[in-house]
């Protein structure tokens, strides 16, 4: 039987997997990505949590989270293509007019 | 060993090859295909640890709804591959190099944590559940405990909807003329 540990363990090399490609990526539909990958790490922490103390809550919370992604998603996406007609590229470091 | 930390291994090993082939990529479409595997990977994990709601979920809306949405960005934009031929390479690579670090010590510094806290292994109060809950219970609990969370959870999804249109949507009805 797999413990807590090993799920935690999991997670956190996902989390870790997501917030590499959040840094090292220079494609904003794939830094998305990454930001999904690392929700998943998270959910998957609630699930272990609620399974091993025999609580719902997790699975629940789970249920929020994937709306919350899905929202996540929707304006994100609705972002990039706003951004890609404006400047033509998907490369973050092209949108610095804020920059002064 | 037993079958069940067989399927887990399995099971993580497959989750963790594919996410990182999603951030290796360069071709967004095999990273949205690659990601895709990885949910279903996780859903594997879910059913394990007895939640086959939550499993069946994140392979339809998931991996069904969601990667589609972005599935039709990435080709709507028929965006360019990452452009390596930029002027800014070496600061790119200074870029990888830092975070690169930068998640290694995080996920050393977890697994460290992690080692030393023996008590978390335990079971809580209640102890591991083994059996499956079903679709029933997990509703009763998300409209009786939760009712409040779902339905703000409503406005959350009409405000992303109006939000994406408001974005995305071309201005073309009597803004401009022409």
């Amino acid at each position: 039987m797999a413990e807590l540990n090993h799920y935690l363990i999991l997670s956190g090399v996902l989390f870790t997997i997501g917030t590499a490609g959040v840094l090292v990526r220079r494609n904003l539909i794939t830094v998305l990505l990454s930001l999904e990958v690392m929700l998943n790490a998270v959910n998957l922490t609630f699930i272990a949590f609620g399974h091993f103390l025999g609580s719902a809550d997790g699975q629940v919370i789970v249920f929020f989270v994937i709306t919350v992604a899905a929202a996540e998603a929707a304006v994100g996406l609705a972002l990039v293509i706003s951004l890609f007609r404006h400047l033509e590229t998907l490369n973050p470091d092209a949108f610095r007019q804020l920059r002064g | 060993m037993e079958p069940n930390l067989i399927l887990f291994y399995a099971f993580a090993a497959l989750a963790v090859v594919t996410s990182l082939l999603v951030v290796a990529q360069s071709n967004p479409v095999y990273s949205v295909l690659l990601l895709i595997g990885s949910f279903m990977a996780l859903a594997g994990l879910y059913v394990l640890l007895s939640a086959p709601f939550a499993a069946v979920i994140q392979i339809i809306v998931y991996a069904g709804a969601i990667m589609v949405l972005f599935l039709f960005v990435v080709m709507l934009l028929n965006a360019p591959k990452e452009d390596a031929t930029q002027a800014a390479i070496g600061e790119a690579r200074a870029t990888r190099v830092i975070g690169g670090l930068l998640a290694g010590a995080f996920v050393a510094e977890l697994l460290w944590a992690l080692s030393r806290s023996r008590t978390m292994a335990m079971p809580g109060p209640m102890g591991a559940r083994e059996s499956a809950w079903s679709v029933g219970e997990i509703g009763q609990i998300i409209f009786t405990k939760y009712a409040f969370a779902f339905e703000a959870t409503s406005v959350l999804i009409l405000v992303a909807m109006v939000g994406a249109v408001a974005l995305a949507g071309r201005h073309v009805a009597g803004k401009r003329p022409g």
